[in-house]
């Protein structure tokens, strides 16, 4: 008999359609939760490889919060359009605009909260029963205990002391009236998987996460990019750096990293080598010990 | 670092607050360089906050903020780390007798299950448990650690009754391949690297354990199955003739040009294509995600399996099988359920309750009237329609199946089939 092997990646990218597949065939009305980051672009991709030749049978959704890269809304256009595939754009300034939720106020307010309140007011208007995102277990402590099918009740909520116990390869999606299901296909990648994989499929990315020149601000050790979102605080000025991005977030808050990583392979290499976490730039972790748990816990993505 | 030629192994630990499970996988992470420079300040932090001399690596694993605050693990926690030779995905669940479910769950999908001894207590129930749950789920491989050598100034003789006190213990279970590592997780000896205390254990660390151990035979790959989980029909001018079959293979080997036999129709066709993404493939094997097509229009759908004409499943409504029970509400017999099996969902009765295993001592329980929650017990189920299935034996996959509450809709028992 051979040796009936496949490495790492493979298996990784066989659980992730069987899990997308399932979302599929479980649910009436199910979609893709589109951040414009590259673990929602590799879901997408792995979306597309499930169904092949057929196009992706669910809607991409982007919460817009007003404050995205215009690179990322760019990407997003772009990509919808080749795949063919539907977009549904959830605004956080509609929802301040209609008192829905008040905008934070001072030098770091950020509109990361506000999220919560336009992803939930969309998909109940598009009775959307499960949707995906490319949450890793990896990326942060409360994340690493959630199920690939993380079950939400009526009011949106995560209980992590309630969850279903989930066993094989066999995921219950079953669910009351009213209730809804968040699906982490790629629950079990690293961030260098994700990387490695990307390397692999030539998958395309935003500029963002290559190296390039940028107008920055430094608050609190974390390199922000300098955009109209940013008020500047005393003593903060403006630098231009050579920088890239590990995550893709709201400009006022999402982090860069001082690089030259300018293709795959030198990301991969730095990665490899670097000592922070890539959630370690993202300020609205810094909040508290647990700020990742408690959002989850009211209904963030 | 050739990082696309390395295998997955999922690995499963299960332990009781002190015998040093966190710690375990906190000097994993360390000795493996996996932890990053933000963790570790954060637990050197919490560690300061907390009064302790050293930084204690168990808050790496801690998640959720009632485990920080009661100091222990309440759920299942997933842990990634990767060395050249592999990439590492655990499963660390606690070993409480209240979360026997937990740990079910954790092992349900391990290729090897890390057992921890306290080697100053030597064998407790717990240690039966955890055996024993290994054994139930068919983890095909165990590493047991005797952990704390160096609070039994690491002696040999101490390791040399346990070991033989665990195996006399084993010789009533079914684990296949169990290997022996004394270690001391808290300063790191034959974890990572070779202990300098223990000139006498000539065996290997467990992280070269870990990395060695052979497991392309954990998958069955003698049994051609394959469940459907959808048909892809594009509707598209380019491909209105196509119909391929998506799932994902749980046996054997399928390559173009097999003849096979769809179930429960009994077509038999042959396979014209085997592709992902328009890219054919020459051999799938479990856990591959594939798209079939068959030279024949065959009506197939969600639920059924396709499978190799002469080595066909089991087809039957009435299941014998091992059942641990994971809800509040206890089982009883008459119950109606819900089953779901590979991709079918389909009702289910309870038709006896056969007896329960006494976990800690492996004793059978006839003549019961109900399942509790965390007891392991054998049950018969009928089920509303055929399903094809093997013995859990034989295979993890089509071997497994759970139970559905009805009402809520839970996850409420886990089968394996006997």
């Amino acid at each position: 008999m051979g040796n009936y092997i496949i490495n790492h990646l493979r298996e990784l990218e066989s659980e992730a359609i069987f899990v997308i597949r399932e979302i599929a065939a479980q649910f009436e009305n199910p979609v893709l939760l589109f951040s414009g980051g590259k673990d929602s672009i590799l879901l997408t991709y792995l979306a597309k490889k499930a169904f092949y030749p057929a196009k992706i049978p669910f809607p991409l959704i982007h919460v817009d919060t007003g404050h995205n890269f215009p690179e990322t809304i760019a990407f997003r256009d772009a990509l919808v359009e080749k795949l063919g595939v539907k977009l549904i754009v959830g605004s956080v300034q509609d929802a301040i605009d209609k008192g829905r939720v008040k905008e934070e106020t001072g030098a770091d307010a950020s509109r990361n909260a506000l999220q919560i309140v336009s992803l939930l007011d969309t998909l109940e208007a598009h009775k959307v029963d499960a949707a995906m995102g490319g949450a890793r277990r990896d990326e942060e402590k409360a994340r690493a205990k959630e199920r690939f099918f993380s079950h939400r009740d009526e009011f949106g909520q995560w209980d992590p002391k309630n969850q279903r116990p989930e066993l094989w390869n066999l995921f219950n999606g079953r669910k009351n009236y009213g209730e809804h299901f968040r699906v982490f296909p790629i629950s079990n990648w690293t961030e260098m998987d994700v990387w490695e994989y990307i390397k692999l499929e030539n998958i395309e990315l935003p500029s963002l996460y290559f190296s390039h020149q940028r107008d920055c601000v430094v608050r609190d050790g974390v390199i922000l990019a300098n955009s109209e979102y940013i008020k500047l605080k005393p003593g903060e000025e403006v630098v231009n750096m050579t920088i890239r991005y590990r995550t893709c977030g709201d400009m006022p808050i999402t982090g860069a990293v001082v690089s030259d990583a300018d293709n795959l392979t030198k990301i991969i290499e730095e990665i490899a080598t670097t000592r922070t976490t890539e959630r370690g730039g993202r300020a609205d972790d810094k909040r508290a010990e647990t700020a990742m748990e408690d959002r989850k816990k009211q209904g963030y993505f | 670092m050739d990082y696309h030629n390395t295998e997955l192994l999922r690995f499963t630990t299960a332990g009781s607050v002190d015998d040093g499970k966190s710690t375990l996988i906190g000097r994993l992470l360390y000795d493996s360089k996996s932890i990053f420079q933000d963790q570790l300040d954060a637990v050197e932090e919490s560690s300061k906050n907390k009064g302790f001399d050293y930084v204690d690596l168990s808050l790496l694993t801690d998640g959720l903020k009632s485990e920080r605050e009661q100091g222990i693990t309440i759920d299942v926690a997933y842990r990634y780390f990767a060395t050249p030779k592999r990439k590492f995905i655990v499963a660390d669940t606690p070993g409480h007798i209240q979360y026997t479910r937990n740990m079910v769950t954790g092992a349900s999908t391990a290729n090897l299950a890390i057992i921890l001894i306290d080697a100053r207590k030597g064998m407790l129930e717990q240690t039966h448990r955890h055996s024993f749950i290994a054994s139930l789920l068919r983890i095909p491989h165990a590493i047991v650690c005797i952990n704390k050598m160096d609070l039994v100034d690491y002696s040999e003789k101490v390791y040399d009754n346990i070991v033989a006190d665990f195996k006399a213990f084993s010789s009533k279970l079914d684990i296949g391949d169990i290997q022996f590592i004394p270690i001391s997780a808290l300063n790191g000896d034959n974890v990572v690297n070779k202990s300098e205390n223990m000139d006498w254990y000539k065996g290997s660390t467990m992280m070269y354990h870990l990395e060695t151990v052979h497991i392309s035979s954990d998958y069955n790959h003698i049994d051609c199955r394959f469940p459907i989980q959808s048909v892809i029909r594009p509707h598209t001018l380019n491909n209105q003739d196509f119909r391929g079959f998506a799932g994902r293979i749980d046996g054997g080997v399928f390559k173009p040009g097999d003849k096979v036999k769809t179930l429960p129709s009994g077509f038999v066709s042959t396979i014209k294509t085997i592709e992902l993404s328009g890219e054919k493939i020459e051999e799938a094997f479990a856990p591959m995600s594939v798209t079939m097509t068959l030279d024949d229009e065959i009506d197939i759908s969600r639920g059924d399996m396709i499978v190799r004409e002469n080595n066909v499943p089991q087809v039957g409504q009435d299941l014998d099988i091992l059942v641990t029970w994971m809800n509040d509400k206890p089982l009883r017999s008459r119950t109606k359920v819900i089953a779901k099996h590979t991709t079918n969902e389909c009702m289910a009765m309870v038709k006896a309750l056969k007896y329960k295993v006494d976990i800690n001592t492996l004793h059978r329980i006839e003549d019961i009237d109900s399942l509790e929650m965390n007891d392991i017990g054998r049950i018969t189920l009928r089920t509303s329609k055929p399903l094809f299935y093997d013995t859990y034996k034989r295979n993890r996959q089509t071997g497994s199946l759970i139970i559905i509450d009805e009402q809520t809709n839970e996850t409420i028992g886990a089968g394996m089939i006997i």
